[in-house]
């Protein structure tokens, strides 16, 4: 290949917003569900039901556009998007087309190439669909309508980005402030952050765009920087072999790791969009814009600042505890109870992680609280208990979230300080393993460690360390 | 008991003094429906088990002195276009077969809570898109005043059963006309109110920015009190404009001195039949004899109302009706293969003629390429539409119109010519596009005998001007009110 291409993506991002009721009615959003049972004569586009707007998609939207530094609209309308298909109730969805809620912003992103700003074209309100299952079997399909309804933003780049990684880059920025605003969870294997990726390819230093495809289908960060791999490359060999890509949409086969056309442009939908005449126009004033900007959170990178700065950690675990709002939550209420910031660190940046991956549990999902994590480095801290038996009711607290002081004290973990008990152990030690004490006495320093070891299990392991090898010194000593 | 065409006020009086009962009520209406509907098809559906067991719980209610709304226990008949809980609702198409809604229209909710008793869902245009009620699979109504005739439409059911005393009242939807068009052939009372007054939960839609319920009666002052008790603002329906105060009854004063009334010259020009014109402006004189001030004047635009609201309608029912898929409920083809077969068959064999051509003109209108040209233009001529009517109002208090062109035509006559009949709605459909509330009127008759009404239209929000002008019509002339000889039934 002679030529160099330069490849340009522009992303859709959708994202289901976290509020407790559907963006036109009251029923629940909550995942799972048995099928058809958070559903109303709304949400299932009954005949003769209305729409109301849940103002709350309104205040998560708009958090979302002040964050991502959008133009919000003054007067914003919904439309009707319409097309048929047995999982959109109505055969139309209520989407934004002509007024969209936000429009104009950028967020900056981080890759190996530097520091850059990735614009958003547009921001804009919509309702979920519901889901199909399909019945082998008989060869029927079932309609689940509890996820019809649920509310949805879109956020449309501007063909900005120019690898995967950007893309990646990009997304988890987005993530990270939609997280952090708690407008969503954005778990993208849930589908409550999806994206579809518009794609072309041009030779470098070409001054216009090659032609687009839009892949869907992308259920996690790995599939869509292997979709934009695969797609830079079939776009790049019809060109090398002097054919022209097609304006399409494609569906993306993380299986099999490779996209099929789903549509062209020729037949793309007409989705005779027209202004919603069953919802009145949003007027979005000034005072609600301050309304929202007050409230608005602490954003991960003013955190990486402030943590620096008022906590003196390293950058790098900064950077690692505050990748989730939930890590970064926990860090700062355990830090104000046992104001040891460095320890806080320490016990989430080795156990916490560990124990996290060997369970398979995601940050959202830990359920331990503050104040017993800030008491068992008390404990460790004073001496109460050592290092192996402090990591052994940490585990408890990460699975059960466990009093740390009680359970020490019922499972008599405390350690033994107890000198006369302590000689009495390593007195028995020394008696039992004669060969180590000759090893020792012949100069080998590490046998100490193995009648350390004998010594500590006599005392259940609970012995303070400094203690128990201060004492075997002494006795072998003399 | 004798109803003949007793108004739901009487009926509600003579209930109250225990002069008749509830049950009794019931028993003359759905005698008389079982006397004369087989001729006149005005219902659809009947409900007489619901409706008897909720005559009792009201009849518990009334003597208790639970119950004391002027409507409490007077029977009425509602459009099949409105959602009633359990009752069969088919909006006069085969597409939604024995569809049974799984609640009921706010407007009905509201009736239920007066003590008022639902007796039947009555006869309609299919989809309410129609002027004939000729359009309904369900075979169409005959006016009662001449059975060789239509009675308009397409709330031609609830009018013609008011007419023909088989209700007290009945509600209705007018989206271009279709309450005081058929109030008009029928001889009787139809009130569409300003939009957003009766919240439209329940009600399916047609075109949802123009779409009103409202009532069909024998007298206006029945027309203020059902208003009264169906108008609210309700939370399920974002476009209904709550009010401090309604009291449309309380409002209606036996004068209208000084009230300034405009005719507008391009309503009473060309295309008016004669004798129709002559009638309502001999109801007008009425008017000035009692102290009203006349004046015409030019209201401009009028020839754009039609293509505007034929657009805009066609438009938001192309996109309402696309819900009638035969994947969740009501009818579905039998033979099909594969999913958009079965759209096709289906939508293909559930929609009438009439339906399709809105479908398919709305889904035109909308298309890439040609919204601009059809859709967003009508969306400004309507806007002008309204200013015309801005400016009328700065000078007048109430604007006189036909509620039609004609009386009612000959059954079969309209839908030769579905232009033709488009353009029969030419002096309701601006109400509609303005937003404003109008009333229709019987104020006499035609040589032929058939009733003439005449449309009284108000600014926004100001349904009690044009109810007061109605009501020192109806008391000066006694014999027009609505007390209708119907021999012939």
């Amino acid at each position: 290949m002679s030529k160099q291409y330069e490849t340009v993506i522009g992303l859709e991002v959708h994202v289901e917003l976290a509020t407790k009721t559907k963006i036109f009615c009251g029923c629940s959003t909550e995942f799972g569900g048995a099928p058809n049972t958070h559903t109303c004569p709304v949400c299932t586009g009954m005949p003769g039901s209305l729409p109301v707007l849940n103002k709350q998609v309104v205040d998560y939207a708009l958090a979302i556009a002040i964050a991502t530094q959008c133009e919000v609209t003054p007067v914003c309308k919904f439309d009707r998007k319409n097309y048929f298909y047995p999982d959109n109730p109505q055969n139309y969805q209520i989407s934004q087309l002509y007024l969209p809620i936000a429009r104009n912003g950028f967020v900056e992103i981080e890759t190996n190439s530097g520091i850059k700003k990735v614009r958003i074209h547009e921001m804009h309100m919509e309702e979920d669909a519901g889901k199909l299952i399909h019945d082998e079997w008989d060869d029927t399909s079932l309609v689940d309508f509890n996820r019809s309804g649920v509310p949805l933003v879109e956020i449309v780049s501007e063909p900005d980005m120019r690898s995967a990684d950007e893309v990646l880059a990009y997304m988890e920025k987005l993530r990270l402030i939609i997280q952090y605003l708690g407008a969503s969870d954005c778990k993208l294997q849930e589908g409550s952050m999806r994206a579809d990726v518009n794609l072309s390819v041009r030779e470098v230093g070409s001054p216009s765009f090659g032609t687009r495809t839009e892949m869907k289908n992308l259920n996690s960060f790995k599939a869509i920087a292997r979709a934009i791999e695969a797609e830079r490359q079939r776009q790049i060999e019809i060109i090398e072999e002097g054919g022209e890509v097609i304006q399409e949409t494609r569906r993306w086969d993380d299986n099999k790791e490779y996209s099929y056309a789903m549509r062209s442009k020729e037949d793309a939908k007409d989705y005779r969009y027209f202004p919603e005449p069953d919802l009145v126009p949003i007027v979005i004033g000034e005072d609600w814009i301050e309304r929202i900007r007050s409230a608005q959170p602490e954003l991960r990178t003013e955190k990486l600042m402030r943590y620096k700065k008022e906590f003196d950690i390293p950058e790098y675990d900064a950077k690692i505890l505050t990748e989730s709002k939930h890590m970064a939550d926990l860090f700062e209420a355990t830090t104000a109870i046992c104001h040891k910031p460095k320890k806080v660190s320490n016990w989430l940046m080795v156990e916490t992680f560990r124990l996290m991956k060997e369970t398979g549990t995601e940050c959202e999902e830990l359920i331990f609280s503050p104040s017993h994590l800030a008491d068992l480095i008390n404990l460790a801290e004073n001496k109460t208990i050592n290092s192996t038996v402090a990591k052994e009711v940490f585990e408890k607290i990460f699975r059960e979230d466990i009093d740390p002081n009680i359970y020490v004290k019922e499972m008599g973990l405390a350690t033994v300080n107890d000198e006369e008990a302590i000689e009495k152990a390593a007195k028995q030690a020394i008696s039992e393993n004669p060969k180590s004490v000759e090893d020792y006495k012949n100069g080998k320093e590490k046998a100490i460690g193995f009648l350390v070891g004998q010594t500590m299990k006599t005392l259940k392991g609970q012995g303070n360390p400094g203690i128990v090898k201060e004492v075997l010194y002494s006795l072998l000593n003399n | 008991m004798d109803n003949n065409l007793m108004t739901g006020v009487t009926l509600g009086k003579k209930i109250k003094a225990k002069e008749i009962s509830v049950k009794e009520a019931l028993d003359s209406y759905y005698k008389k429906i079982k006397e004369v509907d087989l001729q006149i098809n005005s219902y659809i559906t009947l409900c007489e088990e619901e409706a008897y067991q909720r005559a009792e719980e009201v009849q518990e209610k009334i003597n208790k002195g639970e119950l004391a709304s002027p409507l409490a226990g007077v029977p009425y008949a509602a459009k099949d276009v409105l959602c009633t809980k359990g009752i069969r609702t088919t909006c006069a198409s085969k597409i939604l077969g024995d569809f049974k809604p799984t609640f009921s229209a706010t407007a009905i909710e509201l009736l239920d809570n007066e003590g008022a008793i639902l007796i039947g869902k009555t006869n309609m245009d299919e989809f309410a898109m129609g002027s004939t009620t000729e359009t309904s699979y369900y075979g169409p109504t005959l006016n009662p005043h001449d059975k060789e005739r239509v009675p308009g439409g397409s709330s031609g059911g609830s009018a013609a059963a008011v007419a023909a005393g088989e209700c007290a009242f009945a509600l209705g939807s007018d989206t271009g006309g279709s309450i005081r068009q058929p109030a008009s052939y029928c001889g009787i009372v139809g009130i569409k109110p300003t939009y957003g007054t009766v919240s439209r939960y329940g009600l399916i839609a047609y075109g949802s920015s123009l779409d009103q319920i409202g009532p069909l009666s024998n007298s206006v002052e029945d027309a203020a009190i059902i208003l009264d008790a169906i108008s609210a603002k309700d939370e399920k329906d974002s476009t209904s404009v709550g009010r401090d105060e309604y009291g449309f009854a309380k409002a209606l004063a036996d004068d209208v001195k000084g009230l300034k009334i405009g005719i507008p010259s391009d309503y009473f020009g060309e295309g008016l039949n004669k004798e129709v014109a002559d009638v309502i402006l001999k109801a007008v004189d009425v008017l000035r004899q009692n102290g009203a001030i006349v004046e015409e004047f030019d209201l401009s635009l009028v020839k754009y109302a039609i293509p505007t609201y034929y657009i805009i309608a066609s438009a938001e029912a192309s996109s309402n009706l696309s819900r009638f898929d035969g994947v969740k409920y009501g009818f579905r083809s039998d033979d099909f293969e594969g999913l958009h077969d079965m759209y096709k068959k289906t939508r293909s064999e559930g929609f009438g003629a009439e339906v399709k051509r809105r479908i398919m003109l709305g889904s035109f209108v909308l298309s890439s390429g040609y919204y601009d040209a059809y859709y967003l233009k009508a969306l400004r001529a309507k806007a002008l539409i309204k200013e015309a009517f801005n400016r009328a109002f700065a000078k007048y208090d109430v604007i006189v119109a036909p509620g039609s062109p004609t009386t009612a035509p000959k059954l079969g006559e309209s839908l030769k010519d579905p232009i033709q009949m488009y353009l029969s709605d030419i002096y309701t459909v601006s109400v509609n596009l303005a937003g404003l509330p109008g009333i229709t009127i019987p104020v006499g008759k035609d040589g032929k005998g058939l009733p003439v009404g005449m449309q009284l239209i108000g600014d926004c929000y100001n349904e009690k001007t044009i109810l007061r002008a109605a009501y020192n019509y109806e008391r000066t002339v006694e014999e027009t009110k609505c007390q209708n000889n119907m021999k012939q039934l």
